[in-house]
C-alpha cells in the first residue's frame, strides 16, 4: 500500500483506452464499476474529443457480485457489437473486475463473435497507464500483422527499383503530448526526403491498417513508451529497420534525418544543408546571451525528459541541474542520460518527492509536466510543459509540434518566453513604491499567489484564474470614503470568489452611495447583487 | 438489460438498466473536504480511484489537498503485506504530516470491498490509538455501492453515531446536507428572523462542531440524496420535516415553511421574514425567464438533484422537461417535489446510456444537462449542454441563488446565440 495524492499515470486500462480512442473501428468492452466511466472525460474534456471514446463499461454493482457479472459482461459485449459494429473488439478488466476474476477474454472468445477479439491482461495492481498502452498496442499489432509475417528466417526482399522507401510511424495515441502535430511535422519531413508513410499507428489506424504494417521498409518509433514493445516485435518478425532517434530539437532532428536516409538508401545532404529551424540563429543572437547557464530542472516521461535535457544544454546553452522521470520502465535510459549531464537521476512517481527536489535545487527554469507546472508556480519559478500527463492547455488550437524543425522553433519560444517574462520582476522591484506596483502585484507570468485557488471543477475545463489588479488600496483613496462595511458583510464579501470580489465590492459601494446608506450590511450586498444582475 | 414501467402514485416512472455513465461516491470528497475544514479523507483503493479523484477535481488545485489514496498493490493482494499493518503505517505518516487534522475518514472503494478489507474495524482500531486528538470514522464511496452524491450520504450517515444525544425536550432544528457557507449563513439569518430557535448544520464546518441529536430534533434535508443519513437520524429519534428542496423560489419557500410550521411560527412573521429575499429572487429570475421560457430541457441521471431542478425549470422558468433522468428516486423524500411537477413528465430511474442518448438525439432538446463525458460529444452533434457537475459545485440553494441557478441554464444557450462560428 502506498500513499498517493496526485499521480502521473492512470491505471493500465486507461492506457488501453488511449489506444482504442486513437484508432478507428475498434471497440473496447471494459468490465468495470460505474465510477470508472470518469475516464471518458479525459478524452472529451482534456482532448476536446467530439466523440465518446469507443468504450462500453459493464458498470456492475454490488448486487451483481457473486452471481451474474459474467452474464452482464457477455450482454455488454453483445450489445456493443450490435450497436457499434467494430472491426475488432478489445476486452478486459479494470482493477475491480480483476479481483472478481470473470476472465473477459475467455468469456468473449466463447461467444463466437464474427470479428477478432483481443483479450487484454493488464495487471492493475502492478502496472500503470503507459505500460497498458504499450501492451494493448502490441497485442493489436500481433493480432493483425502477425498473420502476414513471413516464415522465420526469410530474408527481406530488396525494394524494387523505382519504388519509394516507406515507413510506419509508431506510437502517436490519444491524450499524447502534441502527438497530432508531431505526426504532421514528421510526415512532411519524410515526404521531403522521399520517404512514404505506410501506416501511422495507433493514431487514425484501423485493424486493416495494422495488417499492412509489414509492407513498410522501416519503423519509426516516435514514442517508445507506447510503441517500443510493438516495434521490437515487428523488427523480429518482418526484419524491419527500427529508427529510434527521437527528432526533438535541431541536433536530434538532423541525426534522425541521417539515420532514416541511411536506412532508406537516400541522400539527405540537400535537406541537411538547408537551415530549416530558426532556433540555431535565435540561440546565437546576442539577446539570448542572458540564457547562458540558466539552471534547469527537467522531469517528464523518459523520452521527452531526455530529449529536453539535450536540447536545453546543446541548443539553448542552459545547465541541467536535475533530470528525472515517472516512467520506471525507462529507468536505464534516464540513468544513462543523467550520467551524461553529471546529475543524479530522479525516478519516482511521487510528486512530493519531485517538489522537494525542485525546492532543494532552486532551478531558474523547470521543464516538466502539468504537475511540475504547479510545483514551479508554487515556488515562483518559471516553467514550460514538455510532456504528458496532459491538460487541456496541452491541446492548443494552433499548430504546435515538439518534433522536427518547426518543433525546435516551438521549443525555443515556449522555453525562453517564461524566462524573458522574468525580466518583469526587475521592473517590479525597481518601481516597488510606485502605486501601480503595489505589493499585491506579482509578475504576470508567475500567475497568482499560491494561497488563493478556486475549487474549480474539472479539469479539464478551467485554466487557472489570475486576479486582475483590483482598484487602488482603499487607504490610498482620497475622495470621500464609501459607507463602512459591517463585519458580517465584510465576511460575506470574503466568500465571493476572489476574481469577482473586487467588482462586487465596487458595485455594492456604488449601490450604497447612490442610496446614501450609512453602512453596508449583508442585505445591502445582496440587494446590490440583485440590482446589478438585472 | 430490461426496461419496465411501473405506475407510481404520481406518474409513470421508467426503470432502466444498462451502462451507467456516472461518477462513484468517492467524488463527494471533493466538496466534503472543503466543507469540513479539519477532516481528511483517505481512500483505500486502487490507482483508478486516485486517478478518478484527480481527473474529477482538476489536477492539483490545492498544494496538498485534504484527501489522498492509499493504493492497494500486489503485495497487499498476495498477502505478502498485512493490509491492516500497511494501513496503520500510511495513516501514521499522514497524521504526522498533517497535525491540523481532527477527523479522519477511511473511505472504502470497490477494490477494498471486493477483497473484504474491514475498514470499520480498522477505523475503530485507529480511533483507539489516535483519539481524542483525531477521530477516525469510515464509510464506503465505492462505485459498486454508491453513485456520485450517495458518497455524501454515506459520509454523513457515518457521522451520525458521533453526534451527542440531545435532551428530549430540546427541539433544535437540524439542516442536513452540504451547503456552501454563504448559503448556510443566509438560511441561518432567515431562521433567526422567523424565530425557530437553535439551528444546527450537518456536516459541520469543523469536527468539534458536530451537533447533537435526540427525540426532540427535527431535521430538514437540504439535499435530495440523503436516504441513509435520514434513516439513521430517525433511528436516533429525530423527525424529518417533509418539504420540497430549497431550489428556486417555490422550493425555498416550501422548505422554509416546513420549518416555520413545525415551530408554530405565525404566518405573518414567516411571510415578513422572507419577503425581501423573495422579492430579490423574483427580480433576478425575471431576466432569465424571458430567455429560457419555452425551451426544452433533457436531464441525464447524475446527482439526484434532477427532479427538483426540473420542477424549478418548469414552474419558475417556463421550460419543458422532456426527460428527467435520476440515478435513484427516493419516493418518500421526493414526494413534495413530485407533487409540484405537472403530470405527464417522463421520469427515468437508473440508466442505459446508449438508449438515453438515442432518446436525447430524437428529442433534440434545447439544452441537455449531462456529465462531462457526454457534454462535448452532444455539443458536436448540435445539442447545447450544461455540465451537471457544476450544479453540485455551485451554490444554488436559497432565494439569493435562484438567479444564479437560472443563469447556469441560460449561459450555454446565450453562448450558442452569440457565436457566429
Ligand atoms: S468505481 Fe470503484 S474502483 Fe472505480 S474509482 Fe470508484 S471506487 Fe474506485
Amino acid at each position: 500500500m502506498h500513499l498517493a495524492v496526485w499521480t502521473y499515470e492512470g491505471p493500465p486500462h486507461v492506457g488501453a483506452m488511449r489506444i482504442a480512442a486513437a484508432m478507428r473501428d475498434v471497440h473496447y468492452v471494459l468490465h468495470a464499476p460505474q465510477g470508472d466511466t470518469y475516464a471518458d472525460l479525459l478524452f472529451t474534456m482534456i482532448e476536446r474529443s467530439k466523440k465518446r471514446p469507443p468504450v462500453t463499461y459493464t458498470t456492475f454493482q454490488a448486487r451483481d457480485l457473486g452471481g451474474d457479472t459474467a452474464d452482464l459482461f457477455r450482454a455488454a459485449v453483445q450489445d456493443a457489437h450490435a450497436r457499434f459494429r467494430p472491426a475488432a473488439m478489445l476486452v478486459g478488466s479494470s482493477c475491480t473486475a480483476e479481483l472478481i476474476q470473470d476472465d473477459p477474454g475467455g468469456l468473449a472468445e466463447g461467444m463466437g463473435l464474427p470479428i477478432p477479439v483481443v483479450p487484454l491482461e493488464l495487471p492493475a495492481y502492478q502496472r500503470k497507464e503507459n505500460w497498458g498502452a504499450a501492451e494493448t498496442f502490441y497485442r493489436l499489432v500481433r493480432t493483425f500483422a502477425g498473420p502476414t509475417a513471413p516464415a522465420p528466417g526469410t530474408v527481406r526482399p530488396q525494394r524494387a527499383i523505382g519504388v519509394r522507401p516507406s515507413c510506419n510511424l509508431l506510437g502517436p495515441a490519444a491524450l499524447g503530448f502534441r502527438h497530432r502535430d508531431d505526426v504532421t511535422e514528421i510526415t512532411s519531413l519524410l515526404a521531403r526526403m522521399g520517404v512514404e508513410v505506410n501506416v501511422v499507428a495507433p493514431l487514425g489506424a484501423s485493424p486493416a491498417d495494422l495488417a499492412r504494417l509489414g509492407e513498410a521498409d522501416m519503423n519509426i518509433v516516435l514514442y517508445p513508451e507506447i510503441a517500443g514493445v510493438a516495434a521490437t516485435w515487428l523488427q523480429r518478425m518482418f526484419g524491419h529497420t527500427t529508427i529510434r532517434t527521437i527528432p526533438i530539437g535541431v541536433i536530434a532532428t538532423r541525426a534522425f534525418i541521417t539515420e532514416v536516409a541511411e536506412a532508406a538508401g537516400l541522400d539527405a545532404s540537400a535537406l541537411l544543408a538547408a537551415e530549416e529551424s530558426r532556433l540555431p540563429w535565435y540561440s546565437r543572437s546576442v539577446d539570448s546571451t542572458y540564457l547562458t547557464g540558466k539552471r534547469v530542472f527537467v522531469f517528464g516521461d523518459a523520452t521527452h525528459a531526455i530529449a529536453a535535457a539535450r536540447v536545453a544544454t546543446r541548443e539553448l546553452g542552459f545547465t541541467v541541474v536535475g533530470l528525472g522521470t515517472y516512467s520506471r520502465e525507462f529507468g536505464r535510459e534516464i540513468r544513462e542520460a543523467a550520467a551524461e549531464f553529471g546529475v543524479e537521476p530522479l525516478i519516482t512517481d511521487d510528486y512530493l518527492e519531485v517538489e522537494a527536489k525542485v525546492a532543494e535545487l532552486q532551478p531558474e527554469l523547470v521543464l516538466g509536466t502539468q504537475m511540475e507546472r504547479h510545483i514551479a508556480k508554487r515556488l515562483a519559478i518559471p516553467c514550460a510543459v514538455i510532456s504528458a500527463p496532459v491538460h487541456v492547455q496541452d491541446f492548443p488550437a494552433r499548430y504546435s509540434p515538439q518534433m522536427g524543425f518547426e518543433g525546435a522553433n516551438v521549443l525555443f519560444d515556449t522555453w525562453v518566453h517564461p524566462l524573458m517574462m522574468g525580466l518583469e520582476e526587475h521592473l517590479l522591484g525597481m518601481f516597488r513604491d510606485d502605486f501601480e506596483f503595489h505589493d499585491g502585484a506579482a509578475p504576470s507570468h508567475l500567475g497568482h499567489p499560491p494561497t488563493q485557488r478556486t475549487a474549480g471543477m474539472a479539469a479539464a475545463g478551467k485554466p487557472d484564474v489570475v486576479e486582475a489588479p483590483s482598484a487602488l488600496p482603499s487607504s490610498a483613496a482620497t475622495v470621500a470614503g464609501p459607507a463602512p462595511w459591517t463585519a458580517e458583510a465584510e465576511k460575506e464579501l470574503g466568500r465571493i470568489p476572489f476574481f469577482v470580489r473586487g467588482k462586487a465590492r465596487r458595485n455594492t459601494e456604488r449601490f450604497a452611495a447612490e442610496r446614501r446608506l450609512a453602512s453596508i450590511t449583508v442585505e445591502t450586498l445582496y440587494d446590490a447583487k440583485a440590482h446589478f444582475s438585472r | 438489460m430490461s426496461v419496465e414501467t411501473s405506475a407510481s402514485a404520481y406518474r409513470s416512472i421508467v426503470h432502466e438498466r444498462g451502462q451507467r455513465e456516472v461518477f462513484c461516491g468517492l467524488t463527494g470528497i471533493i466538496w466534503l473536504h472543503r466543507k469540513i475544514q479539519d477532516a481528511f479523507f483517505l481512500i483505500v483503493g486502487s490507482r483508478t480511484c486516485a486517478h478518478l479523484m484527480q481527473s474529477a477535481a482538476g489536477v492539483m488545485i490545492f498544494a496538498e489537498p485534504r484527501f489522498a489514496t492509499a493504493i492497494i498493490d500486489e503485495r497487499d493482494l498476495a498477502g505478502l503485506a498485512d493490509a491492516n499493518d500497511e494501513l496503520d503505517r500510511v495513516v501514521t505518516t499522514l497524521i504526522a504530516r498533517r497535525p491540523d487534522i481532527r477527523l479522519l475518514f477511511l473511505v472504502g472503494s470497490c477494490p477494498s470491498e471486493v477483497i473484504k478489507l474491514d475498514l470499520s474495524r480498522a477505523a475503530a482500531r485507529l480511533d483507539g490509538q489516535l483519539s481524542p486528538g483525531v477521530r477516525v470514522l469510515n464509510y464506503s464511496g465505492s462505485g459498486i455501492e454508491t453513485t456520485f452524491t450517495q458518497g455524501e450520504d454515506a459520509c454523513l450517515a457515518a457521522i451520525v453515531p458521533e453526534m451527542g444525544t440531545a435532551p428530549t425536550d430540546e427541539a433544535a432544528l437540524l439542516i442536513v446536507g452540504t451547503l456552501s457557507e454563504s448559503v448556510e449563513d443566509q438560511f441561518r439569518r432567515i431562521f433567526d428572523a422567523i424565530g425557530v430557535g437553535t439551528v444546527a448544520f450537518l456536516p459541520p464546518r469543523r469536527a468539534a462542531d458536530i451537533p447533537s441529536v435526540g427525540h426532540g430534533t427535527r431535521f430538514l434535508l437540504a439535499q435530495p440524496f440523503l436516504a441513509e443519513t435520514a434513516r439513521v437520524l430517525e433511528a436516533r429519534g429525530a423527525k424529518r420535516l417533509a418539504a420540497p428542496f430549497p431550489l428556486g423560489i417555490e422550493g425555498t419557500t416550501g422548505w422554509l415553511r416546513a420549518a416555520a410550521e413545525a415551530y408554530d411560527v405565525p404566518a405573518a412573521v414567516f411571510e415578513d421574514a422572507i419577503a425581501a429575499p423573495r422579492r430579490r429572487a423574483e427580480t433576478a429570475l425575471a431576466a432569465h425567464r424571458a430567455q429560457l421560457s419555452g425551451r426544452s430541457i433533457f436531464f441525464f441521471p447524475d446527482s439526484q438533484l434532477e427532479i427538483p431542478l426540473a420542477r424549478f425549470c418548469h414552474n419558475e422558468l417556463g421550460m419543458t422537461p422532456v426527460e428527467i433522468g435520476t440515478p435513484y428516486l427516493h419516493r418518500e423524500h421526493l414526494a413534495e417535489e413530485l407533487a409540484l411537477l405537472p403530470p405527464g413528465m417522463r421520469i427515468t430511474e437508473g440508466q442505459h446510456v446508449e438508449h438515453q442518448l438515442d432518446r436525447c438525439r430524437a428529442a433534440r432538446p434545447d439544452i441537455a444537462v449531462c456529465g462531462l463525458g457526454l457534454a462535448n460529444p452532444l455539443e458536436a452533434e448540435g445539442v447545447t449542454t450544461k455540465w451537471s457537475i457544476e450544479l453540485v459545485f455551485t451554490p444554488i440553494q436559497g432565494f439569493d441563488q435562484a438567479g444564479d441557478l437560472a443563469g447556469l441554464f441560460a449561459r450555454p444557450l446565450a453562448r450558442r446565440d452569440r457565436l457566429g462560428v
